[in-house]
């Protein structure tokens, strides 16, 4: 018996062994660290960016740039310390050197410096902290998304060219919230009648929307995020409010699972964003067509910025034939931002940061489906980096 | 004047859709000693099916039934298969399986329905707002208010005038006797527990039209409800509903009142962020007020 089993360990010794040496000759995929939010209220923006990135690789066959790559995907579940427990594990025993995937910026702040300092890569498909755009900047991190402020201002900017005077802003009582209203509060001079903080996890807003009718502004910009605006936007429909107010909002508040939930609520509302559904370039098209046969929904911005972090990435890994020790030649072809993206022009400012158009919006109906649609209305800002990157000294 | 009317309404408008989930809670905890975390699940359920059921041409009290129903038989499923096994157990215990309940829940709700927020509208008739005595008011939100009340009075009576009520209220202070009496207790705790999952999916169905219905929706009212159970103190079914209106009155009026009164006293930009954040905590200053005052809460059971 015991000859048997002593067999068959050595028997199946072999045959790992063997199994390896088959692998051998076949060069492993280069393995890509995902870190995003799938569970929570959240966990619907980090599917759609995976789904988005994933959707440039099977394009490619399983391939980025030629280089077949295996993306290995953990949910931080909205929480720093989940998402620096992953990352450790991703760079000490997966031996992972590109990062990518995280929605929030309270996880990016944990992640980011452990990542770049292991002196691995980080490519945000969606958060981009002011602490990491000025003097935090570094080398190894790249944004593919927009710096947070950037969206606010943007809508500040649209307020303002709407020609509102008076406007109610409001944003979660946390450090990303009060940064949405600094950015809002850049671009647009109107007077600000009131300012408004909720609870991160509030679902009831009446006594903040009795406030608001009160406040007799003739608009109103929100930043909360998902679920959050959801409810806040049919409170504020119900109230009756969104006849005397004109609703202007960045694109978090406005994206195509709001309209979703909300139905009839959304009409009429403005906005802004960086990408949009229906931008005229061959990138977006491909990208929008083939987004809604694989997974029959419809993009969001978060969907077209998994994909474009995966377009710059496969970029890059062409450039230096998937061999990430070349760090220095894989950075340059980075900062070269040599691909399209589903919005248009996109470079890279000097601190990593985009540098991009943005775009006014607003919810029609389509007057053939009858079904309400985002449709951009024209530029808003051009060419537009952020406040930030002056401070950024780059080694 | 109106305002502060309009801001009363709101605080009892919120204070009696977390009674109809504390009242459940309560109960549970009150007659089988279980702490229940996964009772915001059964709340998300009945949202989720009575969104889904309106998407599908339902009427909306067809929906709300729909959903009331299906959390009620969640709850006798989940009684028998997990929570029955938990009465004899430690509070760690349960608390541990309920919050396994809690993952299994959000998984579940993100297979069927996926994590995308799901659609449910107003009715079509209860859209606007009601005007009387110079004040504007939601109609739907009134709706909210008249259906909590009913389903409280209804409550009471049963509660309280019925031989099943009679046997819940033994229940919760005399659990052997009642047993010894020949009582079948298995069956009364299925019972109570599918009541509680009721009340809770009629919560769920009825905020449906107004929150985002989402995975996870659960827990952001779930912890609301506990502070109500402990301000009214623990298995009364009168204190869940005095707690609960004071939680929502307490959460609603600090939110409309706390940063108005700062703003003459503190920068604006400090009343603001800081009228935010106090108002944020003003329902667990109440908590701790209360707890100093009457540590078993206003209302505990027994002190009838």
């Amino acid at each position: 018996m015991l000859t048997f089993a002593r067999a068959s360990v050595a028997a199946l010794l072999v045959l790992s062994l063997a199994g390896s040496a088959a692998f051998a000759a076949d060069p492993p995929p280069l393995k890509i660290g995902m870190i995003t939010t799938l569970s929570t209220a959240g966990g619907y923006l980090g599917e759609d960016m995976r789904d988005g990135f994933q959707l440039a690789i099977d394009e490619e066959h399983g391939k980025l740039g030629g280089v077949p790559v295996q993306v290995i995907v953990e949910d931080d579940g909205l929480k720093p310390a989940n998402g620096k427990q992953i990352a450790s594990k991703f760079l000490l025993q997966d031996k992972i050197q590109l990062f990518t995937g995280i929605i929030y910026s309270n996880v990016a702040l944990q992640v980011v410096p452990d990542v770049v300092e292991a002196g691995a890569f980080y490519v945000s498909p969606n958060s981009g902290p002011s602490q990491l755009a000025g003097k935090g900047c570094n080398k190894n991190f790249f944004v593919v998304s927009w710096q947070n402020d950037t969206p606010h201002e943007a809508t500040g900017q649209y307020a303002q060219y709407l020609g509102i005077k008076k406007m109610v802003v409001v944003a979660p009582n946390y450090t990303t919230g009060k940064d949405a209203i600094n950015g809002f509060k850049r671009t647009y001079h109107g007077q600000i009648v009131e300012e408004i903080y909720t609870a991160l996890d509030q679902t009831d807003y009446s006594a903040e929307l009795a406030r608001i009718r009160a406040a007799n502004a003739d608009g109103i910009y929100y930043f909360l995020p998902g679920g959050l605006g959801i409810s806040f936007l049919k409170q504020f429909t119900q109230a009756g409010l969104k006849k005397t107010m004109k609703v202007v909002l960045p694109e978090f508040s406005l994206e195509n699972h709001v309209i979703g939930a909300v139905g009839n609520d959304a009409e009429d509302l403005y906005g802004t964003a960086h990408w949009l559904e229906d931008l005229p370039f061959a990138a977006n098209k491909k990208f929008v067509t083939e987004y809604i046969g694989k997974y029959h929904r419809e993009p969001t911005p978060y969907a077209s910025q998994g994909y474009d972090t995966a377009k710059l990435i496969a970029s890059a890994l062409r450039a230096v034939n998937g061999d990430l020790s070349k760090a220095d030649a894989f950075r340059a072809a980075l900062r070269k931002a040599d691909f399209q993206s589903t919005r248009g022009a996109f470079k890279f400012g000097p601190n990593q940061y985009p540098i991009q158009d943005w775009y006014s919006m607003k919810v029609v109906r389509d007057p053939k489906t009858q079904k309400l649609q985002l449709r951009g209305v024209g530029k808003i800002m051009r060419d537009t980096g952020d406040v930030y990157s002056g401070a950024c000294k780059m080694t | 004047m109106s305002l502060a009317i309009e801001q009363i309404l709101n605080g009892l408008q919120f204070g009696v859709m977390i009674f109809l989930l504390a009242a459940g809670l309560t109960l549970v905890f009150g007659i089988m000693g279980v702490i229940n975390l996964a009772h915001g699940s059964l709340y998300m359920l009945g949202a989720f099916v009575a969104a889904s059921a309106a998407g599908r041409g339902a009427p909306f009290v067809l929906a709300v039934l729909a959903g009331a129903g299906a959390a009620a038989l969640a709850g006798v499923v989940m009684e028998l298969v997990v929570i029955r096994r938990l009465y004899r157990r430690e509070h760690l215990d349960q608390v541990l399986a309920t919050f396994a309940l809690i993952l299994i829940a959000n998984d579940g709700v993100a297979i069927a329905w996926g994590k995308t927020p799901v659609r449910m509208d107003v009715p079509g008739a209860l859209t606007g707002a009601v005007t009387f005595a110079g004040l504007t008011y939601p109609t739907y939100r009134l709706l909210l208010i008249a259906a909590g009340l009913a389903v409280a009075a209804g409550l009471y009576v049963l509660i309280s005038r019925t031989r099943l009520g009679m046997l819940i209220r033994a229940g919760a202070t005399h659990r052997e006797t009642v047993a010894a009496l020949g009582v079948d207790i298995a069956k009364l705790n299925t019972i109570v527990f599918a009541l509680g999952a009721l009340l809770a999916g009629v919560a769920g169905a009825l905020l449906a039209p107004i929150l985002a219905v989402q995975v996870g929706m659960g827990e952001q009212i779930l912890i609301l409800t506990f502070v109500a159970i402990v301000v009214g103190g623990l298995g009364s079914i009168r204190g869940a509903f005095i707690g609960a209106l004071l939680v929502g009155l307490v959460d609603t009026l600090g939110r409309a009142y706390i940063p108005v009164l700062l703003k003459p006293v503190a920068a604006p930009a400090l009343a603001d962020s800081l009228g935010g954040g106090l108002s944020a905590i003003a329902i667990y200053v109440l908590m701790a007020i209360v707890l100093v005052w009457k540590p078993r809460g206003l209302f505990p059971v027994g002190s009838r």
